[in-house]
């Protein structure tokens, strides 16, 4: 029988196994940030509270230095990450302000990011929450990390997420879960739960994640920040490491729209390395948030707040009323084919994330479970390396793409992907932009759904469809029900960002 | 009994770089592992982009095979585990590939053209390879992974073993003819599996597939193997299992690799990280009027236009540098014939012995030692001489020639003391000639060669010496 090993014969394979310093990725569930010096408190100007634009403002008129920012967020992390438990690793202090400093002269001035760490990120380990990849150090960084560093961002730590970003909570992180910072007993949603916590908690301030079915704007919506999901191919997808292809998008959470805005100017626009990136040139979004929403036309649809109840119905119509003010008519449009979005969702990404995942066999990165011959080295590694939840798709998965069943599901599934994207261009015929909830439900308890995959599906039900259809969505604060954020949706036609940003920010305001 | 066959051909592209990133293509001899980047490791976030390059190559063969190519094709994932495919999936092109329909003329034995089919063309990316180490460890190197494929499938049009090679030898002859593929079987650049059944008369028989024939001999004997098997197996009132079979050139039989049974399912789809390939009629005009002339087309030119022999034709046109060799050298020296016969019992075995893949010299420094032979400055076997010298030195043929003091002596008075010297040295050979035996004049020519190192003007010295022992 064949033992197998990776061959050290030189070339990038050996960077591999080559140690990145100044990491101090958290194992288990007992978060403890050694790299940070235990003396730090919180500065009485609080600038870990701060938006980006605020900070932005304060370093341009020299009120502030950029250590004073991290400092109050190390203070911040160590006060509030042994709850939240948003973080896997974080970036040394000492070497954070140093390379912040160099910084002064670009524009983010060295402010530091908080990336989902299933987005390859040189000096960190990135390890998509999976035991498979605990210590898996990339070679190189996602374009989105190009971009924030040329733009003088630094990188603050990678947090936590489902395992691949594949679930709704981050209970299937396979490290720990993380705690909504709104009440510790409830889950911050997901997968980007642990970048929505950070910069609920003030732990950030601002974070990337990456939605395939919501997977931004549910945590968004559950914590009580703004998360956008850009058009698909807005936003190069070189580097994050792919759950389903045809979905994944990167995008932004932060503490305004303002910010939003912003952030998404950092890390658009067209990258060679991506064959799905577009070619659109990028736009600074931040310049027509002022314009107002005045005789636009925004649509509700009835699938989406059908089964709203209580506070839940009262938010949605505080949110009609807000807008009739400022001047919008909302109408009633529908999307007829919402029901088969989640089904039609868990065979394609299933699907894709079947293939995406093979290349986790034991041969390479840390999972090797037996090298008695291949198919144990295969089977046990994989057994062993991935979480439930992530066996649960990659079954799915094969088993739709299997011959026999090829037709009956992976080609259906498309045609009504197809279908779906079709009812949103009817109703952009008619409206400028959709608006609804975000998910049916605030932050649910941790446990609650998670011996109920059918139940946990169903917490994007209002999500996964403008995954599938392609365009962008971006989730705000829209009021509160049992005590928790409720997140407000709003739904663009492809590249409209602009305009959902505008009417984000206008809701925004008003609701202030 | 009636035989069927069809070929599936993999053939490596000569692209400078691999088919998704930019790492080299050029894997053989390198470091293992030394190309390579995060897209050929496949590791996890990067993403493919597709070579232009690669698409042009393949596009230049499929025409050149008389294809079809649809304005759109598409990548699919191809999915098995394998510890040398580093993603888990080959991408490969499925159900939309980059060319279909096309055809492949060749030309058999009994000198009739037989039109063989081809189903379709498409492109794919290499795996790494596994070394196994004696101590039951194995190695993975990498920098094949990603090199650029064409997969190019014939229809079940071949119907003897015999035709297979052929068909393969025309195949490689015109993908190097195209400049797209080395074509190296041993190597693996070209690699052919093959499909065939024997089908007792009236009735299908099973088709079996044999891989890992590395050679155009392996191809033929594999599948002789295969027919006497397949026979003895029908004859025998059993049936053929179908089955997939690898081909032991060391015990010369075939062997089961994977009964039916155990058939993989590849699971494929298409591959959402790549856009739809679209080629456009420009881009499909531009390659065809670059086209270089294929070997067929040079074959019958040559017949026509030279006149020449089919074995010539055939050996001189098989790689284009000698067929261009041959044309240059034409336009110099307008003898076909001459040319070729130079060409075959000299050059090619120069270029042979000397394991180097160029002809050293010049055309026209050929061109003009055969012109150097053909106005009696030198004689044939010096001409051969100035050839080989040329070919290791590389010096021109009249720099030779002065320099060796080669030149063919046409000075009759020089002759002719030679003739005299050798007739007075061999007074039996004169007294066989006077009693009729002029068989002698063979012999004593050989002595005035002998004397004049050669250089003595053969026709002259014949006729002169003739001339001298009817006189003595
Ligand atoms: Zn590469």
């Amino acid at each position: 029988m064949t033992r197998t090993k990776t061959c050290r014969g030189g070339g990038t394979a050996d960077a591999l196994a080559s140690g990145a310093s100044g990491l101090n990725a958290r194992e288990g569930s007992n978060p403890s940030p050694g790299t940070i010096s235990p003396a730090n408190e919180v500065s009485l100007l609080r600038l870990h509270e701060k938006t980006l634009h605020e900070l932005l403002a304060l370093l341009e008129n020299r009120e502030i230095q950029v250590s004073e920012i991290i400092a109050d967020l190390y203070a911040a992390i160590i006060e509030k990450d042994q709850t939240v438990n948003a973080y896997l690793s974080l970036a040394h202090k000492e070497d954070l302000i140093k390379q912040a400093q160099a910084n002064a002269h670009l524009p983010l001035r060295g402010i530091p990011a908080t990336i989902k760490d299933n987005i390859s990120t040189i000096g960190f380990k990135t390890t998509c929450a999976s035991k498979f990849l605990e210590k898996f150090e990339p070679v190189f960084d996602a374009t989105v990390i190009k971009r924030l560093r040329a733009a003088g961002a630094t990188i603050l730590g990678k947090t936590n997420l489902d395992e691949f970003a594949m679930g709704s909570s981050t209970e299937n992180s396979g490290f720990f879960t993380t705690r909504n910072p709104r009440d510790p007993e409830r889950v911050p949603g997901g997968s980007s739960g642990g970048s929505a916590a950070a910069v609920a908690a003030n732990e950030a301030i601002f974070a990337l994640g990456s939605d395939t079915g919501g997977s931004i704007r549910q945590p968004a919506a559950l914590c009580g920040v703004v998360g956008l999901k850009p058009t698909y191919g807005r936003v190069s997808r070189f580097g994050l490491v792919a759950f389903a292809s045809s979905l994944d998008q990167i995008g932004p959470l932060t503490k305004d729209v303002h910010d939003c805005a912003l952030v998404l100017n950092l890390i658009d626009g067209h990258d060679a390395h991506d064959s799905t990136s577009v070619n659109q040139s990028a736009l600074d979004y931040s310049k027509d948030l002022n314009l107002g929403v005045n005789r636009l036309k925004l649509g509700l649809p009835k699938e989406y707040v059908k089964a709203l109840r209580g506070e839940a119905l009262r938010c949605v119509e505080t949110w009609v009323k807000t807008f009739k003010d400022m001047g919008v008519e909302t109408l009633d449009v529908s999307l007829p084919h919402t029901d088969y979005a989640i089904p039609v969702y868990y065979i394609l990404a299933s699907s894709e994330a079947s293939a995406n995942l093979a290349r986790f066999d034991g041969v390479r990165y840390s999972q090797r479970a037996s090298d008695e011959n291949v198919e144990t080295m295969f089977s046990e590694s994989r057994d062993k390396g991935f979480g439930a939840e992530v066996k649960r798709r990659i079954m799915i998965g094969t088993y739709a793409l299997s011959s026999g069943y090829y037709d009956a599901y992976y080609t259906k599934a498309q045609k009504v992907r197809g279908l779906i994207k079709q009812d949103f261009d009817r109703a952009f015929q008619q409206v400028d932009a959709i608006i609804g909830p975000t998910s049916p439900t605030p932050a649910f308890k941790i446990g609650e759904k998670s011996d109920d995959p059918i139940a946990m599906y169903l917490s994007d039900v209002y999500t996964v469809p403008i995954n599938l259809a392609g365009i962008p969505s971006i989730s705000i604060p829209g009021g509160i029900v049992d005590g928790l954020p409720f997140g407000l949706q709003i739904i663009g036609d492809q590249f409209q960002e602009s305009k959902i940003l505008r009417v984000a920010y206008a809701y925004e305001q008003a609701s202030n | 009994m009636r035989t069927i066959i069809g070929l599936e051909v993999h053939a490596q592209l000569l692209t400078k770089t691999k088919i998704f990133c930019s790492c080299s293509a050029e894997y053989f001899g390198a470091s293992p592992n030394a190309h390579t980047c995060p897209v050929c490791l496949g590791m996890p976030g990067s993403l493919p982009v597709l070579n232009e390059k690669a698409v042009e190559y393949a596009l230049k063969a499929a025409l050149a095979l008389n294809c079809e190519i649809p304005k759109r094709s598409k990548f699919d994932r191809k999915n098995y585990f394998y510890p040398d495919l580093p993603k888990g999936y080959q991408i490969s092109q499925y159900d939309e590939p980059a060319a279909v329909n096309g055809y492949l003329e060749i030309e058999l034995p009994d000198g009739t053209t037989k039109r063989v089919r081809i189903r379709r063309v498409h492109l794919e990316e290499d795996a790494g390879k596994s070394i196994h180490m004696p101590d039951g460890c194995s190695l993975i190197d990498l920098n094949r992974a990603g090199v650029p494929l064409i997969e190019i499938v014939s229809e079940p049009d071949l119907s003897s073993p015999e035709e297979a090679r052929i068909f393969m030898e025309e195949l490689r002859r015109i993908l190097r003819y195209l400049g797209v593929c080395s074509g190296d079987l041993e190597e693996g650049s070209l690699r052919c599996d093959a499909n065939i059944s024997v089908n007792p008369d009236g009735k299908k028989g099973t088709k079996t597939e044999i891989k890992n024939m590395n050679s155009f001999r392996a191809v033929e004997d594999a599948l002789k193997f295969e027919v006497i098997r397949q026979t003895q197996i029908l004859n025998s009132e059993s049936t053929v299992e179908q089955a997939t079979l690898t081909w032991n050139s060391d015990q010369n039989k075939t062997e089961v690799m994977r009964s039916k049974e155990e058939a993989q399912d590849y699971r494929y789809f298409p591959d959402p990280d790549l856009v739809p390939l679209e080629i456009d009629e420009a881009w499909k005009k531009k390659i065809l009027d670059a086209m270089p002339e294929l070997p067929a087309a040079k074959r019958a030119r040559w017949k026509k236009e030279f006149g020449l022999p089919d074995y010539d034709v055939k050996i001189l046109t098989d790689e284009l540098p000698i067929a261009a060799y041959f044309e240059r050298t034409v336009k110099e020296f307008p003898k076909p014939k001459e040319v070729s016969n130079w060409m075959l019992s000299e050059l090619l075995r120069l270029l042979k012995e000397s394991l180097s893949k160029e002809i050293k010299i010049p055309s026209e420094n050929f061109a003009k030692v055969l012109q150097m032979i053909e106005s009696g400055q030198i004689n044939r076997n010096t001409g051969k001489e100035v050839i080989e010298e040329a070919f290791k030195t590389g010096k021109s043929p009249e720099a030779i020639v002065s320099e060796k003091g080669l030149a063919q002596i046409s000075d009759e008075g020089k002759i002719i003391g030679a003739i005299v010297q050798v007739i007075s040295e061999n007074p039996k050979a004169l007294a066989d000639f006077k009693a009729g035996k002029e068989a002698v004049v063979g012999f004593l020519q050989g002595q005035v060669m002998k004397k004049t190192q050669g250089k003595a003007d053969p026709k002259k010295t014949r006729a002169l010496l003739i001339e001298h022992l009817k006189k003595s």
